[in-house]
Order: structure tokens, then C-alpha cells, then sequence
């Protein structure tokens, strides 16, 4: 399936989330959407974030010092 | 939160706005520093909006809010902070959203004689002037000292079912907060805005004032709130990490900035803003060694990266009475 990328690494939260959200915002619903950051927040900042607006997290994972967080575009 | 709450309580459908300036306390801080990681690197605003059940919509105003720090038509206040014009600014941003999105009116946490600058009672009618709000603006917890507002008057919210909080005392907020189940919230008072911080505005102050000019860009006002600034000329100054955590940040700008990282011993990596000699090249190796696990050997070797050139230099790292004080920012 294919995936939009938001490449947030190198931001400071809350620019990851702020970023996510002017993408999330141009996608249709059940869009899958991958954030990679490097803050540490993003971890907490982008689940809050979904579940404020009704999106999906389907699942969370680093890799060194990335972390990624793979969602769902909700309704 | 509170003034968000009280108004949900009557039944009306509140969304939150959280404006990025790039100068907010919050979430980099704690991300940068080694130190703050025990401390919860939750993002307050999602915080207050998840706990009320609201959307929260975070706006980044870094561009447009140059304009507001640079140029503040009402002044600074005791540092760097232009707090009234950054009011009238962030509602008038605001009432855009409103206008935008199919909203009636604002709501703002203000109190009357909270804050020194922004919430006196002669200033308030200013924010809802200047920033075109005007009487769509409601301060909820201050209402009943003020003039009704248009939702009032049209009824689409009771008066009588807001308050009259005044004064810098947080009391009345708390005891609030309590009768309507809010036990958790940001500290009262907390300053959340770097420009008011005395030790930050110096240093944005030695930015422009070096520059010639006041601009900055994000990466500026990011890197004055990381380590150790030092200038001992007017044309160059060092930012040494004091930490492994502001090491890591300090990583990211390696390839934009010339930089020091001592060899023979552990150190801090240490970031070189300007142009110097190679006689200053040295005297910025000595202070780097004074911050190192070699302050006091006979030498340091010190490793210098400008763009491709890279030079290994042995110095006698200075002593504390070497580096004059005002040399740090």
C-alpha cells in the first residue's frame, strides 16, 4: 500500500506535529501516513495528536536514533 | 483550559489554537537537555486539549512573528518580550481562523490585572481593537469586569454563568478549576515564552547587535537556548555544549558551522558563529580545552573543522581567570 512520508527529523517539537497535521490535512480518509522524527516527543505529541483529531496510530518503532510512527488518516 | 471550560459548560462547541513561535519553552527544551529527560516531554496544549475532549488546531506564525519581535509597536516589556503587540497579533490570527473556519466568536484566558503589560484593564480593549476581534473577543473569567461582549448580548452565551476574576492571585482560577474536576494543569504562571528570560534576551540582544541589524532566523533562536555562548571578540563567538544532550543537538549543525571537538580528552562540541584568524582559531581551542576533561593538563589537543579543512591544534587549555566575564553572553 502505498504511504505518504513526513520527514520530520531534525525538528523540535512541536514542528514534527505541525508538519504531520498540513499533510494530514490534504489526505483523503484511511490515507496511511509515516512520520520519521528524531525528538524523542514526537513519541507522545503525535498519539495525542491523533486521538484529539481522530486519527489511527497502527503501530511505533525506532530505529537508532529515528523514530517512526506509521497512522491512519481518520474520518 | 479554564476559560475553555467554562464555556463548554454551557453547552457550546469550543476548538483550542496553539500558535508556534519558535521562542515557546515547551517541548525543546526538554528534548535538548539530558538533564529534562526525566521530566514528561508531553506538549501541554494537546495535553489541555485531550483532557477537555476538544481538537486542538497548532499554527506555526515563526515567519510572520519577526515582524511582532522585532518591531513591537507597544515595546518590550522587562527583557525582550513584546507581550501586548504578541497578543494582539495572536488574536488577530485568531479571528482569521474564526473568519475562516465558520466560528463566532474567541475565547482567551485573560484575567485583568494578571500580567503587568497585556492584562490590564486599559490594555485589554487595545488586543480587541488593534487585533479586529472587537467585541467577539470574551475573556470568560474576567467577564462580568468588563463591557458585554456581542455573545452576550446576542444571548448565545449567559453572563451571569461567567466571572469576575481580578488581580495577580491564581486562587479564585484554582478553586474554579476544582468545582469543575480540573486537577491537573499547566503550572499557574509559568513562563512559557523565552523572551522573557533575562539571560535569553542578552543574548538575542548580542545577536543583533553583532549582526548590525535586527533579523534572525529559526536556527538562531533555537541555538540560543543550547549551551554556553561566548564571545571573546566581537566578530566570533563560541556556543559550547555543556551537555551530552545539547552535544547531540548541537550534532545537527556540525556541516553549517565551523567546529571544535577536543581529541586527548573528553569535551564538549563546540560551534564557532563568525570568521577568525588562525591566532584566534587557537584562543577559541584554549577556552574549548578549559571545558574540557583536560583543563588541568599541560595540553589539549583540540580538532578544528572549517568546510572541508580540518587541523589538529595542541593548546594550553586557559585558566578560569583568563576569560573575563564578559565574555559570556
Amino acid at each position: 500500500m502505498n504511504r505518504t512520508i513526513v520527514d520530520a527529523r531534525g525538528l523540535l517539537c512541536p514542528l514534527p506535529v505541525i508538519r504531520l497535521q498540513d499533510v494530514v490535512k490534504t489526505l483523503p480518509p484511511a490515507t496511511e501516513v509515516e512520520l520519521i522524527g528524531t525528538d524523542p516527543g514526537v513519541m507522545q505529541d503525535i498519539p495525542a495528536w491523533c486521538r484529539i483529531n481522530g486519527h489511527f496510530i497502527v503501530e511505533s518503532w525506532n530505529e537508532g536514533n529515528e523514530y517512526h510512527i506509521r497512522l491512519k488518516v481518520g474520518q | 483550559m479554564l476559560a475553555a471550560k467554562v464555556i463548554m459548560e454551557q453547552g457550546i462547541q469550543v476548538e483550542g489554537i496553539n500558535f508556534f513561535t519558535g521562542f515557546c519553552v515547551e517541548g525543546h527544551t526538554h528534548a535538548i537537555r539530558k538533564r529534562d529527560q526525566a521530566k514528561p516531554k508531553r506538549n501541554n496544549a494537546l495535553w489541555v486539549a485531550e483532557q477537555l475532549g476538544i481538537k486542538l488546531h497548532i499554527i506555526d506564525i515563526i515567519e510572520e512573528y519577526k515582524e511582532v519581535v522585532v518591531n513591537p509597536k507597544h515595546g518590550y516589556g522587562a527583557n525582550l518580550n513584546p507581550c501586548l503587540d504578541c497578543k494582539i497579533f495572536m488574536v488577530g490570527k485568531a479571528r482569521q481562523w474564526m473568519n475562516d473556519n465558520g466560528f463566532d466568536f474567541i475565547i482567551t484566558g485573560e484575567v485583568i490585572g494578571q500580567r503587568p503589560k497585556s492584562q490590564r484593564k486599559d490594555t485589554m480593549p487595545v488586543v480587541a481593537r488593534e487585533s479586529g476581534a472587537d467585541d467577539r473577543l470574551l475573556r470568560p473569567l474576567c467577564a462580568r469586569n468588563l463591557p458585554p461582549t456581542l455573545p452576550e448580548r446576542e444571548g448565545w452565551v449567559d453572563r451571569e454563568k461567567l466571572y469576575g476574576f481580578s488581580g495577580r492571585t491564581r486562587k479564585p482560577q484554582m478553586e474554579l478549576a476544582k468545582q469543575l474536576g480540573l486537577e491537573d494543569y499547566a503550572q499557574p504562571a509559568g513562563g512559557c515564552c523565552f523572551l522573557t528570560d533575562e539571560n535569553y534576551s542578552r543574548k538575542l540582544a548580542d545577536l543583533w547587535q553583532t549582526r548590525g541589524e535586527k533579523r534572525y532566523e529559526l536556527d538562531d533562536i533555537m541555538l540560543l537556548k543550547v549551551g554556553r555562548h561566548i564571545r571573546p571578540r566581537p566578530h566570533f563567538k563560541l556556543i559550547v555544549a555543556r551537555e551530552e544532550g545539547e552535544g547531540r543537538f548541537l550534532q545537527g549543525y556540525k556541516n553549517r558551522f565551523p567546529h571544535l571537538q577536543t581529541v586527548s580528552h573528553g569535551g564538549p562540541l563546540t560551534l564557532i558563529d563568525g570568521d577568525l584568524s588562525d591566532e584566534e582559531l587557537e584562543l577559541a581551542a584554549r577556552i574549548v580545552a578549559r571545558y574540557s576533561q583536560g583543563r588541568d593538563s599541560e595540553a589539549v589537543e583540540v580538532r578544528a573543522v572549517r568546510g572541508l579543512h580540518e587541523i589538529l591544534l595542541t593548546v594550553s587549555p586557559l585558566k578560569p581567570h583568563e576569560i573575563p566575564p564578559e565574555w559570556m553572553l
